[in-house]
């Protein structure tokens, strides 16, 4: 790859890479999402390469095999698009492949078993399938349709219009003003508005001259959550392209992104990504000889769920054990290595170059007043469709569960969504009409997040799923604040008693209490909102919790010391699966025969439930 | 594999001696010995000029750290929230009895190391469990043996 040298010359080069195109050639996008990846999406992709190349297709009509970012669908994946036919194949395994090749790519008919159907339809391109049609994919508009890891393939999409558009026809004051005007607030989960913190770090190093940071926040440690990593995978560039413009904006020459450490696909696509940018010279010194310069570093976190907190985070970044600092001094006064630096969530990032392209006006108007644009949610749990979904903002809670994830299956309702994580609170189905920004959120006791949307259904416990959150939170709590360390153990200890049977109806209001006293005295944000899951769950289902705590029972028939197991005789064909697999040996019955479960010996560890190929295991 | 001087250096070559790069370093030594010798800390320390309290500090805050040598294989459980939702809690209770190893440890025969991580970011496909480089969407206690038999 050569270096560019001016914006003329990129425009060029640009334009070439699109007259190259064969607009008849096939194209194969094999997704390679993270969905689709745990489905075997890579053995697909290889054995297209062998199929095409065992075929010896012509030269000149020879498919194109491009392994994308993550397309979304990921519970039909993994999933195939075919062009120029506009095809799209779910569930397609590496068997399945040869087929596609004679009869799809060399005949250019459809392969129906393939295609998606829902309801009786069958819908053969993507565009017409409801879990896509209802989505606005603005930021994720590349995501599933490039190759992340070709430069070339981001730029034919578009990539660095926006950075040549700043650097050649705006001042750093009509960018911040442009971020501002769009009212695009940060994505990481507190929502604060992006231009204004901006313009905060400017007037900071204008007062105290000197250098200024950008930070790609890329933490993601939500359990739960999986946006950042579709991103940072799927379209690096635009994250990449994002902070440059930002650094502009702020007369920054140094940029970060801290990715977490369980994510190594998007360590590596990323440092491609920086590879290919320097070598086009869109990264480096004096880029396209606009004299800015302008470079990237990766940093890999090291585990540690605190320190996606700005503060923690950038302990991290010095070296040191990520312990969060009370603010202010705010970062954007007084950050890494004690400069004002600018620490966005990459989801933000990927939204500047979209705001600059197409103007504040056209951003502010997607979405609702104070909450502009679209939000990427990762929408999982016990729904029909799960993936990865981009809409604007003020959809209501509803229409995403239902309307996009296709409902509960099996159940006319869904019990409640949490959003925004271990630090976001528990919405019940009776709000479903939420409407989803960041102020409704608020109101109902919530956050919007980092853009977690985990759908539970009645047979999941709400004093189990807070005691969840909460030992998550107490694991990775710093220590260094009281109300946090002790606190969280504390409530841990009220919940536990819950999830026994014990206690009473005393202890919960003293948890509720106790729950309060943690949000206003933590130190950060991860004790400050530790509290939503258990405020949330006992407001909205207290009558759950006295069923432990007075009845003594659990009535989603999951917290272990309240339930027994035992096997529908009716549904049971004794294939003895579950007495293969029961660590007690507790199961028995005859070979064909209905099997029963030794109610005192059994420890109540699910395993047979997990394995019934009939459903037959029930739990009361 | 033992700790060389050599090895050392290669590691330490990439940085320069400022405490800012102590974790990255100290990745790379995780990676190389897929632990943290004492004697690599203190070599590591050394060279950043910082004091072996602020080392293990790291090493101990940082989850990632392992502070023994690990297994040959990594066997991670997800217990992120739709995982944990979807039996990844029951799928840890079935490996420990199965590997006879308790979570966070490894095998006595060094074979396997039996993690749980929060979150892999696969939760579309919960509950997951990672062997190795593989993601195993959709798990079970069933698939999993037959997958452990392989290693």
């Amino acid at each position: 790859m050569e270096r560019i040298s001016n914006v003329t010359e990129l425009e060029a080069w640009r334009e070439n890479l699109r007259a190259a195109l064969d607009p008849e050639r096939p194209v194969v996008r094999v997704c390679l999402g993270p969905g689709c990846l745990a489905q075997g999406a890579n053995k697909v992709s290889l054995a297209f390469q062998s199929a095409i190349k065992a075929k010896k297709v012509e030269a000149s009509v020879q498919p194109l095999i491009k392994e994308t970012g993550c397309h979304g669908f990921c519970s039909q994946g993994p999933l195939i698009n075919l062009d120029p036919f506009d095809l799209f194949y779910v569930k397609v395994k590496p068997a399945d492949v040869e087929e596609i090749v004679e009869t799809t790519l060399a005949k250019g008919q459809t392969v129906e078993r393939l295609l998606y159907s829902d309801n009786g339809s069958r819908y053969r391109s993507a565009s017409e399938v409801p879990f896509y049609k209802m989505q606005q994919k603005v930021v994720l508009k590349n995501v599933g349709g490039i190759d992340p890891l070709k430069i070339e393939d981001a730029l034919m999409a578009g990539a660095y219009r926006s950075l040549t558009k700043v650097l050649t026809s705006m001042t750093p004051e009509e960018v911040i003003t442009t971020v501002e005007a769009a009212g695009l607030r940060g994505r990481g989960g507190a929502g604060f508005l992006t231009g204004r913190k901006w313009r905060f770090a400017v007037e900071n190093a204008r007062k105290n001259p000197g250098p200024v940071y950008v930070v790609g926040n890329g933490d993601e440690g939500d359990p739960g959550a999986f946006m950042d990593r579709t991103l940072m995978e799927g379209d690096p560039h635009a994250v990449l392209e994002g902070m440059a413009i930002g650094a502009y904006a702020l007369g920054a020459n140094q940029g970060y992104i801290y990715v977490r450490m369980e994510y190594p696909l998007a360590i590596q696509h990323l440092s491609i990504a920086i590879e290919q940018a320097r070598a086009l010279g869109l990264l480096g010194t004096n880029i396209l000889d606009t004299g800015f310069n302008f470079d990237v570093q990766i940093n890999r976190g090291a585990g540690a769920f605190v320190c996606g907190e700005e503060t923690a985070l950038i302990a991290s970044l010095e070296g040191r054990v990520g312990e969060p600092i009370p603010r202010p001094p705010y970062p954007a006064e007084k950050g890494l290595r004690g400069r004002p630096t600018i620490i966005n969530n990459v989801e933000t990032w990927a939204n500047v170059p979209l705001i600059i392209e197409k103007g504040a006006d056209w951003y502010a108007g997607l979405g609702v007043p104070h909450s502009t644009g679209t939000k990427i949610f990762s929408l999982v749990g016990k729904l029909k469709n799960t993936g990865m979904i981009e809409v604007p903002m003020g959809i209501t809670l509803g229409r995403i569960v239902e309307e996009i994830g296709g409902g509960v299956p099996g159940q006319d309702r869904f019990k409640a969504v949490q959003t925004g994580g271990p630090s976001g609170g528990c919405i019940p189905y009776e709000l479903k009409d939420t409407p989803v920004d960041y102020d409704s959120l608020s109101k109902v006791g919530s956050i919007m997040g980092s853009g977690g949307m985990i759908v539970m259904d009645k047979r999941d416990c709400v004093v189990d799923v807070a005691r969840y959150f909460l030992s998550f939170l107490e694991e990775e709590s710093c220590g260094k604040c009281l109300p946090c360390r002790l606190g969280l153990k504390s409530m841990q200890e009220f919940l536990d008693k819950f999830a026994k049977g014990q206690g009473s109806p005393q202890d919960i209001d003293d948890l509720h209490s106790l729950a309060r006293a943690i949000m206003k005295g933590s130190l950060c944000a991860l004790g400050g909102t530790a509290p939503n899951p258990i405020l949330t769950t006992v407001k909205y289902f207290k009558d759950e919790y006295l069923a432990h705590v007075v009845e003594h029972k659990c009535p989603s028939g999951v917290c272990r010391d309240l339930i027994t197991y035992s096997i529908n005789p009716e549904l049971c064909n004794g294939c003895g699966l579950c007495v293969r697999n029961c660590p007690q040996e507790c199961v028995s019955g005859e070979k064909k025969k209905p099997h029963t479960i030794d109610a005192g010996a059994c420890i109540r560890c699910g395993q047979c439930m997990d394995v019934c190929p009939v459903d037959a295991v029930m739990v009361a | 594999m033992s700790v060389t001087f050599k090895a050392l250096e290669n590691i330490l070559e990439h940085y320069p001696p400022s405490s800012e790069h102590l974790i990255s370093a100290l990745q790379d030594v995780q990676a190389k010995f897929n632990y943290i010798p004492p004697e690599a800390m203190t070599a590591v320390c050394d060279y950043f000029s910082v004091p072996l309290s602020r080392g293990w500090a790291v090493a101990t805050f940082y989850k990632s750290f392992s502070l023994e040598p690990r297994g040959m294989h990594d066997v991670r459980v997800c217990l992120g929230t739709a995982c944990h939702l979807k039996g990844g809690g029951r799928l840890v209770e079935g490996l420990e009895r199965e590997l006879d190893v308790p979570r966070e440890h490894t095998t006595k025969d060094m074979r396997v190391t039996l993690e749980t991580v929060r979150c892999l970011g696969t939760c579309a496909m919960a509950p997951v469990v990672m062997i190795d480089e593989e993601y195993l969407g959709g798990a079970n206690i069933r698939s999993l043996k037959k997958e452990l038999k392989k290693l």
